[in-house]
Formats: structure tokens, C-alpha cells, sequence
């Protein structure tokens, strides 16, 4: 090999670099990744659609989208029915009514998905009580 | 034709992990990740130590795009013609970030008149460097995935990103520009005869490969979501070599992945190597300092020469005597040097 020098620096940079998932967990420390969730405080069996299969963990944010657009777009303000509770199309009064403890919940996915939804520069989340 | 066969064979890929994916999961989700990586790796340290590092670049390759260092009062272009190692990085890192070379290149056109022109080729230029760029930009955010806690520079990638916030969850402005760029450059291929005359499956394949792994993303953060707590459980596990397939992730995820890691495999072995070989172009990492060191290529076969200094020492007598001028004038015991052998460049 010519020039072995710079070429083994180079590819170890290259290595270097590429490993960076491996050596940056290292170095955090945290060791494995689990999610701690908090079921809702108020004692509720039930969340607002079906839980199976990572259902509401995957479309949460769809819910919310589409309640969102109903209200503010639309002007309506329809009711969803949870285990006979009738509950307004909200943020703040439905989701965070059973899911109370925004950290324990919510940022407890977020945070290590790297998720910073913008809601919170307008909604209110729950005061911890 | 070409193109059709490229696409087919993207096709085929994706529908294998579609729908074997969920049902091999160990093998989508593990054996397969493991093994793109190890071949990318092994891949670019093979072409670069034992392949393009066996080749020997016996001379400093001038080619330049401005003046080469010479008198002090001949303006030096020390960025396009450096002749100092800081000013070959400082080439090379504009070449790497901003694609100088491309950005020169030019296309002969006839034009009404008739006239001739030289004009450079923007678009392609534009095009490379959004789909570059959007590719790196997506590669950082990705680490996300990977890696527990999440590093601070991918909360800035993705605010920046989405700056625009369309949709729940935001619009990636890269994600688009990916897809846009990788069409851009298909079309260019399509569409010019001439381009499309030389244009190979290998270069229609990895075009398509990458357009397929930027629709799969698109489609899974905003169509066909997947949950993210076990794609991130599944990711942090390979980089931690703690290997978990957890439930819950879609089929759409496990064809995400497999382009990608057909991507890494392929990487090495393709055109995509133009990733290392940037740094091992001759014309763009060495220094063009022709004019003040002589280059002796450490090669060369030794040749024979015979000096000046050497045949008058042979001969002095003889052009004394027949009243030959002579540099110097008393007859001296030839050298025994090395018999007249020394090495020179030829
Ligand atoms: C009536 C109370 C209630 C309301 C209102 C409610 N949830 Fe839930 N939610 C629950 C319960 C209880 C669970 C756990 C269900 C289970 O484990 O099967 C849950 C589960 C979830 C999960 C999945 C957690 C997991 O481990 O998979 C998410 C995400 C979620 N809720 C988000 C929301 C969002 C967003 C809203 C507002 C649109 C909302 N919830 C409204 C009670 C509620
Ligand atoms: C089981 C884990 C989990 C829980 C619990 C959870 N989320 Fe999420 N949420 C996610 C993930 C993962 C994303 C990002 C999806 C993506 O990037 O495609 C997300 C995204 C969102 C988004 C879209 C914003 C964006 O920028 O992507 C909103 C809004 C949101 N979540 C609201 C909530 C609220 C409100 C709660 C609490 C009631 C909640 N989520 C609880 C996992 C969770
Ligand atoms: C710029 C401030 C702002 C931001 C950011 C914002 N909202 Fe809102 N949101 C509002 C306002 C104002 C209303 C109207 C409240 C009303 O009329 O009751 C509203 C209403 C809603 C509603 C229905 C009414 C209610 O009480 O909740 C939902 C659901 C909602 N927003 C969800 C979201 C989600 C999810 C996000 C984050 C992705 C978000 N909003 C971000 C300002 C904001």
C-alpha cells in the first residue's frame, strides 16, 4: 500500500465515524432503551381508540390532528365516547384529563424519540399535583 | 429498457421484505442490518487499502484551475493550485461540501447563429447538492434511532427540517428533497439522449434504490405509521449488540430497511464508492508543487547514464590534446564513483 499513513488514518476516521451509534451509547452510558409509561392516574381502563398492536402509539398524533382540524377548521366540536364518558374533542380536557402527568406519559416516549411536539407553546399541560 | 429492469429489481426487493419481513423478523431485523454493515465497511476498507492504495501515483498530477505558485509577483491561486497541504484540504473539503469539480463542468451545445457554446450544467450541479445534502441531513436525524440519549444536533436537524411545520407530525423539507433531487437526476438521464445513451442499470438502479427508501420513510412518518418506541427499541438494541425484534413494527418498516441495508451492501461495490474515492482522486489531493520540488518517482527503474563531468573525465587527455576546451583542465584519477550509475527520473 502507498502512502499507508494517511490511508489508515483516513479509513480510521471513516470507521470512526460510522461507528458512532456504537461508541456515543458507550460513552452515555444508558445502556439499554425502555419506555416507562405511567397508566393514567384517574384510574381509566380505556384510551380513546384501541391500544392493540401499537395502535394508539403509532396514530396518537393523527387523532390529534384530525381533532384538531375538526375543531379549530371545521368549528365542530364533537364528543368521543370512552367506556360511556363523553369527552370533548381537546388536548388539553381529554388527553391529559386521564393521561395527567405529561412527564410520566407523554415526554416519557418523546424525549428519547426525539420528539418536541410544539403543542405545548400554546396548550397547557396539566400542573403536577 | 435498462431503467425498466433497474426499477424491477427495486420492486422485487421491497415486496420481499414487505412480505417476508414480519414473518422472518430476526433475519430483516438483525442477521441482515449486521451483515450490510460489516460489507460496507470491509467493502470501502477494501477498495481504498487494497485496491486504489496499491496504485501507484509516481508524480504530483498538476491539473489545475489557476495559476500554480511561481514568482512572487505572478498571482498564486492557492485554493485552485495549492501548494501547501492546508490549501490541498482546504480543496478537498470544497470539493467534498460543495462539488467544485461538477460545478465547473461544462456541455458543448450548438445553438441558433450557428453559435457554440460552453454552458455549465447547473441543474445537475443543484440537483446533486440537494440530494447530497438532504441525504446527510437525513443520515444525522436518523441517529435518533440509534442512540439513547438522543444527541443534541438532532432536535436542532429536525426543528430546521421542519421549520415549516405541515402536517402532524412536520413535513422534512430533506425528505422531499431527497425524492425531488433523486427524480431530477432520473429525469436528466431520461431525457437527455445522449446521457441516456450511456447510462447503465448501474446507474439507474441505485437512483431508484434511493428514491425507494425516501418513499418508504415519507410514506411510514406520515401514511402508514409504525411505532417508533419498538423501531428505536430494535435500533438501539443492533447498536449496542444487544439484539432485540420486538412486536409492532409494520412490514413497511422491515422494506424501509432492507433498501437500505441493500444500499450499504451495494455501496462498495458501485459507483456510490465515489464516496471514498473523492479522497483518493490524484488530481484533487495532492499538492501541485511541481515547480519547487522535483519529483523523483520512487519506482523508477534505475537508468544509466552517462554525465558530462563523467566523459570528460574519460576523454581529457585526448580533448586536451586535440585542444578541445575542457571544464577543468588537470588530468585527475577518474572518480571510481558509483561507475556511472545514478538514478534519475526519465
Ligand atoms: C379516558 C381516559 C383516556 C383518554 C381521554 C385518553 N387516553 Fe390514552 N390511554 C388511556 C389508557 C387507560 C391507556 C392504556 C391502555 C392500555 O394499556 O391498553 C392509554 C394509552 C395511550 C397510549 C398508548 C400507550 C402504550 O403503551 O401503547 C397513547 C399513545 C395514548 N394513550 C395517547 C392518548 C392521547 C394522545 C389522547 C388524546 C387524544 C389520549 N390518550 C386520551 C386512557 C386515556
Ligand atoms: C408510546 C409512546 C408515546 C406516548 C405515550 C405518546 N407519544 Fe406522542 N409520539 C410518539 C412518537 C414516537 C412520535 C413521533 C412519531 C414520528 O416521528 O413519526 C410522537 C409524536 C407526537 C406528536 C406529533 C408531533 C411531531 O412533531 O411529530 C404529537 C402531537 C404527540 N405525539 C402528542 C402526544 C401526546 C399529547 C401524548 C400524551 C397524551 C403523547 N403524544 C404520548 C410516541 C408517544
Ligand atoms: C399557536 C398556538 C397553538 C399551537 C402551537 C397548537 N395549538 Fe392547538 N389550538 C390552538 C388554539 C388557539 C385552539 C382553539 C381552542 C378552542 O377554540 O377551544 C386550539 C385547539 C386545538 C384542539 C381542539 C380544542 C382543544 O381544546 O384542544 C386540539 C385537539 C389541538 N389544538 C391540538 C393541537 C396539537 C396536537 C398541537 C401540536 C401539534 C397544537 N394544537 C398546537 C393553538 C395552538
Amino acid at each position: 500500500m502507498y502512502d499507508a499513513g494517511k490511508i489508515v488514518l483516513g479509513l480510521a476516521v471513516f470507521v470512526g465515524v460510522s461507528a458512532f451509534p456504537i461508541w456515543y451509547n458507550i460513552a452515555a452510558g444508558k445502556g439499554a432503551y425502555a419506555v416507562q409509561l405511567e397508566p393514567p392516574p384517574n384510574g381509566t381502563k380505556q384510551c380513546v381508540a384501541e391500544t392493540a398492536n401499537g395502535y394508539m402509539r403509532a396514530e396518537h398524533m393523527h387523532i390529534l390532528d384530525e381533532w384538531r382540524n375538526m375543531v379549530v377548521r371545521d368549528g365542530k366540536r364533537p364528543k368521543v365516547t370512552v367506556d360511556g364518558v363523553h369527552y370533548d374533542y381537546s388536548l388539553s380536557k381529554t388527553c391529559m384529563n386521564c393521561h395527567s402527568n405529561k412527564e410520566k406519559f407523554c415526554d416519557s416516549c418523546h424525549t428519547p424519540a426525539g420528539v418536541a411536539p410544539a403543542c405545548w407553546d400554546c396548550h397547557v399541560a396539566p400542573e403536577d399535583k | 429498457m435498462k431503467a425498466v429492469s433497474a426499477l424491477v429489481a427495486v420492486i422485487v426487493l421491497f415486496a420481499i421484505a414487505y412480505m417476508v419481513g414480519p414473518s422472518a423478523k430476526f433475519v430483516f431485523g438483525v442477521a441482515v442490518p449486521y451483515a450490510a454493515m460489516a460489507v460496507f465497511l470491509g467493502g470501502i476498507i477494501y477498495r481504498v487499502a487494497f485496491k486504489w492504495g496499491k496504485a501507484p501515483v509516481p508524480f504530483a498530477i498538476a491539473t489545475t484551475c489557476g495559476q500554480q505558485k511561481s514568482l512572487p509577483w505572478i498571482k498564486h491561486a492557492s485554493l485552485e493550485n495549492p501548494s501547501t497541504t492546508g490549501g490541498v484540504i482546504l480543496r478537498m473539503a470544497f470539493e467534498v461540501l460543495t462539488f467544485r469539480s461538477l460545478f465547473r463542468n461544462t456541455r458543448v451545445a450548438v445553438k441558433d447563429g450557428p453559435r457554440v457554446t460552453y454552458d455549465g450544467e447547473w441543474v445537475l450541479w443543484a440537483a446533486a447538492m440537494l440530494f447530497h445534502w438532504s441525504f446527510l441531513v437525513i443520515v444525522l436525524r436518523h441517529m435518533r434511532f440509534f442512540t439513547e440519549p438522543v444527541p443534541f444536533f438532532v432536535p436542532l436537524l429536525q426543528a430546521v427540517d421542519g421549520f415549516f411545520e405541515i402536517g402532524i407530525p412536520a413535513l422534512y423539507l430533506t425528505g422531499v428533497g431527497l425524492l425531488l433531487a433523486a427524480s431530477v437526476l432520473f429525469l436528466r438521464r431520461m431525457l437527455d439522449a445522449q446521457v441516456r445513451y450511456i447510462s447503465l442499470m448501474a446507474d439507474y438502479f441505485p437512483l431508484f434504490l434511493v428514491m425507494g427508501i425516501a418513499i418508504t420513510g415519507i410514506l411510514m412518518r406520515h401514511f402508514m405509521k409504525t411505532d417508533i418506541v419498538s423501531v428505536k427499541e430494535m435500533a438501539t438494541g443492533l447498536a449496542t449488540f444487544k439484539p432485540v425484534v420486538p412486536d409492532g413494527v409494520g412490514p413497511i418498516f422491515f422494506a424501509h430497511m432492507f433498501l437500505v441495508c441493500v444500499l450499504l451492501a451495494y455501496f462498495p461495490f458501485s459507483k456510490l464508492t465515489h464516496m471514498a474515492g473523492v479522497f483518493m482522486s490524484p488530481t484533487r489531493n495532492l499538492r501541485c508543487n511541481s515547480r519547487e520540488v522535483r519529483h523523483i518517482n520512487p519506482w523508477n527503474h534505475p537508468v544509466r547514464v552517462h554525465t558530462y563531468a563523467e566523459y570528460e573525465d574519460e576523454f581529457r587527455d585526448k580533448m586536451i590534446a586535440c585542444g578541445l576546451p575542457v571544464d577543468k583542465k588537470e588530468t585527475e584519477e577518474p572518480k571510481k564513483a558509483k561507475a556511472g550509475e545514478k538514478k534519475v527520473d526519465d
